[in-house]
Parts: C-alpha cells; structure tokens; sequence
C-alpha cells in the first residue's frame, strides 16, 4: 500500500500512508477509537474507496485477487432470508464451478471446523458465535488470497472468543493465507498475529509494527508466557503513548 | 381443565361482552327496536342473505373488486417502489406528490375518476387500487431504501454487482415493509370499494346492500351486511399476517 489518503469532511484521516503486509501472514490492526482501524482495511478490501494512493497484493488490484471479509455485526452481514448453508455458499455463486464441485468445496469446509453447527438451520436461529462462525466460512469458502477479519470477536462472550480464536487460528494456519484483523482488544491482536500494526491517533500514522516471535499454535498457555506478557506491555505502551500522550 | 377451557375463551370475551351489551339493550327497548333489531334477527338476517344467495353474491362481489383492484395496485407500485427506493434523490423528488395523495381522501377522487372511466364496473376499481398503490408504493420505496447497508456490502465485497446486490438483497431487504404496504393497501382498497359501492351507481356489492337495506329500513340486514363486511376485512387481514409470518420468516429478527 502506497501514498493512501483519505479524508472525512475536514479531518484527514490519512496522508500518505504507506504499509507492507507479508504475505500468508496474520497482521493485527490495534489503535485508539477513531484512527481508522477499520477504515484501513475497508479500503483495502475495496469497500470505502480511497481519495489517493495504490493498494495492491501481488500486484494485482483488490478486484483482481480473492478476498474474504468478516464483518463485526454477524446480525447484519448474513443474510437471514437463506439457511446457514447457502449463506456459506453464496459467494460460490459469483465464481463459475459446478454444482458437484460447490458442494465438495462447502463440505470440505465445513469439516474443517470442529463446531458442531446445524447449517440447515436459517442464521436467526443460531446463537452469536454460531453466526459469526457461518460468516467466517462465507468468508472462506471461496478461498480466499487475503481475508479481511473487522473486529469479529467483539459481540461474543469471552468463553466463546476464546474458543473462536483458535478454531481462527486452526484454519488460518493450514491454508496459509494473507490476514488482516481489526481487534479492539489487545490480547487478541497479539495472541492472533504474526505483526501487530499500531497506529496513531488522527491523523494517523504507524506507531509501531512489531513481529510476535511466538511459536505456532498458540493456546490458553501461551497467555501466560513471559514472551507474550511481554510483547503486550510493549504494545499497551505504545498505545498509552499514542492514545494518551504519556 | 375447566380453567384451560376459560382461558381458551379468552380473546372471545370481548365480542361476548359486546353481542350481550346488545342483546340486552334490544330486549329492554333502550334503544327503538326499528334501530336496533335484537341480535339474533340480525344472526337471522346474515344466515337468510347467505342462504337465498343474494348476500353471497354481494359478498363475493366486493371480494372481487377489492381483490381486482389490489392486484392492478400490487402490479404496477411494488415495481415502481423498486425503482423509486433505488435511486434516493429520484424519490426525494416526487416524495411530495406521492405523500400529497396519499394523504388525499381517495372518496375525494370519485368525480375525477367518473369522468375519466365512466358509471361502472373500472370507475371502482381504478379509484381503489389508485389509493392502495400509493401505500405499497410509498412502502417498497423506503424498504429499498432502508435495505441494511452491511448486508449490501457484504454481497459486494463477495463480488456482486449492482444488479445482484439489488436483486440478492436489497428486494429481500425491502420484502417486511413491501408486506406492510401490500397489507394496508388491500385494507385501504375494500373501504374504498365499498364507500364507491354506495355511490357510484351500483347494483351490487355490499357496500350498495347496506344502503340499499337502510333506505327501506331492513335493518337486520343491514347489520347483516356490516358484519359481512368486517367479517371480510378482518378476514382479509389475518390472510395477510400468516402469509406474512410463513413468507417472511426472518421479519423482526
């Protein structure tokens, strides 16, 4: 991403704003309220367009590549009308396959997880983390070159985040894939990425871009390593910094 | 048991209370008996018209033209509310007239509409479904518009185009308040048919029967065919909310 500018009526929001994502990395985006984390990755993932600059991934224009996005509010970005399933399926339809071959994609997918969930079932009559779990395989049934994840956690409960994260993880990992994540919980935007990209207060700019060396997989003990104490008093610190100006 | 059965009875209560009320004031001659019939000749009066066929026939009659006109409406303002919610500023602009009419008593338009399709059977069911398309259209229109922009860019981000997030979406969207309108329009176009009943030369409907049986003072009749008529829109509603509840399932959650 090179040069990226925008701006909200008066406020900019960002001016020339450029950032490196290694590929089949998890990259978490943590910031104060209000520097864009979202936005970021919206304009990444080609929803809100940028005034200026160039956002590409291998090369190729958002368009072009693969994307799977994850959407905060689970409630409002499945789509109730259909059952969990073809919720899943959905975005098979935009790409020509076969029937067969939709449904062997959907299947394989599904077995990936270990949830137990009634995919027959329409997303209104799932609880929380079942829906955000359907959306996440919306999001990856297509196979995604980079998914995009905006604050996917931040409605579900602890226990469920907890259990979310590493079904998260599990995927992720085995298929390799670029990540970007939007958490607003600092624990989770260490515990789930290889970088965490902290940003500034408007307008908003890196304030630190720091590799987590912690082996994979990670579990409940890893929050207990002295590695990752570590690594999130460092980032807390950056972000009292850059929140708070101390 | 004996207090299941009550609760069973609860909702009926109040039609209980109220047949009673009458009943009771009919008997006592409260109110002069040529006014009010007691109930039961007016019960009397409801099962001769079904029986000899003519309350049927009127019936029937304004189930058509309510049914007529309601679909005429539902045909040209849900494709018109699409295209009028999908495009906000074009809305914004003929939001006024659409409003304007809308809150125009549609009994105001008779002698408009007389002019322009004559005494008869079109002059009825044209104002009819004139009034109940302005309900659906003003609906659809604005549960296009409020279609949840999440949901619109979810189907984007996956690869929709314009076309397809219109048609995967934001109709799905706009399906609980296009029902909203569908259910008011057909509400609005019987009393509208039966109001024209009444005036616009008619020899048939029920509206044209209770007229017809209050000039000769039949009154059980009349009360007859007044319950034959809310009969029919309380009928005519609860079609509605079931068709509502079973189509749109999701509505509200």
């Amino acid at each position: 991403m090179r040069g990226l500018k925008k701006r909200f009526g008066a406020a900019q929001l960002y001016d020339g704003f450029d950032i490196d994502i290694p590929r089949g990395k998890i990259v978490s985006v943590f910031g104060p309220n209000g520097c864009g984390k979202s936005t970021l990755i919206n304009m990444m993932a080609g929803i809100q367009p940028a005034d200026a600059g160039e956002i590409l991934f291998d090369g190729k224009t958002v368009r072009e590549t693969r994307i799977g996005y994850v959407f905060q509010n689970y409630r409002e970005a499945l789509f109730p009308w259909k059952r969990a399933i073809d919720n899943i399926r959905y975005p098979l339809g935009f790409m020509k396959l076969s029937k067969t071959e939709t449904t062997a994609r959907v299947d394989a997918l599904v077995a990936g997880f270990d949830v137990p969930v009634d995919l027959n079932r329409y997303p209104y009559e799932l609880s929380g983390g079942q829906q955000q779990l359907v959306s996440i395989m919306r999001a990856l049934v297509v196979d995604p070159e980079v998914l995009f994840l905006d604050e996917p956690f931040s409605a579900l409960d602890y226990e469920m985040t907890l259990l979310m994260r590493d079904q998260l993880q599990k995927v992720v990992l085995s298929r390799g894939m670029t990540t970007l994540l939007v958490s607003h919980d600092l624990e989770e935007a260490v515990y789930l990425a290889d970088k965490v990209l902290l940003l500034t207060k408007k307008p908003t700019r890196i304030a630190d871009y720091v590799p987590v060396e912690i082996a994979w997989p990670r579990g409940m003990d890893t929050l207990i390593t002295p590695e990752f104490v570590r690594m999130k008093a460092h980032t807390l610190e950056v972000f009292r910094r850059e929140a708070y100006g101390k | 048991m004996e207090n299941r059965f009550l609760n069973y009875l609860f909702p009926f209560y109040g039609a209980i209370g109220l047949i009673a009320l009458w009943w009771v004031a009919a008997y006592l001659k409260l109110v002069d008996p040529v006014l009010l019939p007691a109930p039961q000749d007016a019960w009397r009066a409801l099962i001769k018209g079904f029986s000899d066929g003519t309350l049927t026939h009127d019936f029937l009659k304004t189930v058509y033209r309510t049914i007529a006109s309601f679909l005429i409406a539902t045909a040209i303002a849900v494709p018109l509310g699409i295209v009028l919610g999908a495009s906000e500023k074009l809305y914004r602009s003929i939001e006024f007239v659409v409003d304007f009419f809308r809150s125009t008593p549609a009994s105001a338009m008779f002698p408009l509409f007389l002019v322009l399709f004559g005494v008869g059977e079109k002059t009825k069911i044209a104002v009819a479904a004139f009034g109940a398309a302005l309900v659906i259209l003003f609906n659809v229109a604005y549960g296009v518009m409020q279609a949840r922009k999440v949901r619109q860019l979810a189907a984007r981000v996956m690869g929709a185009n314009r076309l397809q997030v219109m048609w995967d979406v934001t109709l799905w969207e706009s399906l609980p308040q296009t029902f909203v309108g569908m259910r008011s329009g057909i509400s609005l176009a019987l009393v509208i048919v039966i109001v024209a009943e009444m005036f616009i030369g008619s020899t048939d409907g029920l509206g044209q029967r209770v007229i017809n049986a209050q000039m000769v003072f039949d009154m059980p009749n009349m009360y007859a065919t007044i319950f034959a008529a809310g009969a029919l829109g309380y009928g005519l509603n609860l079609l509605f909310i079931l068709i509502d509840r079973w189509l749109i399932h999701w509505g509200g959650r």
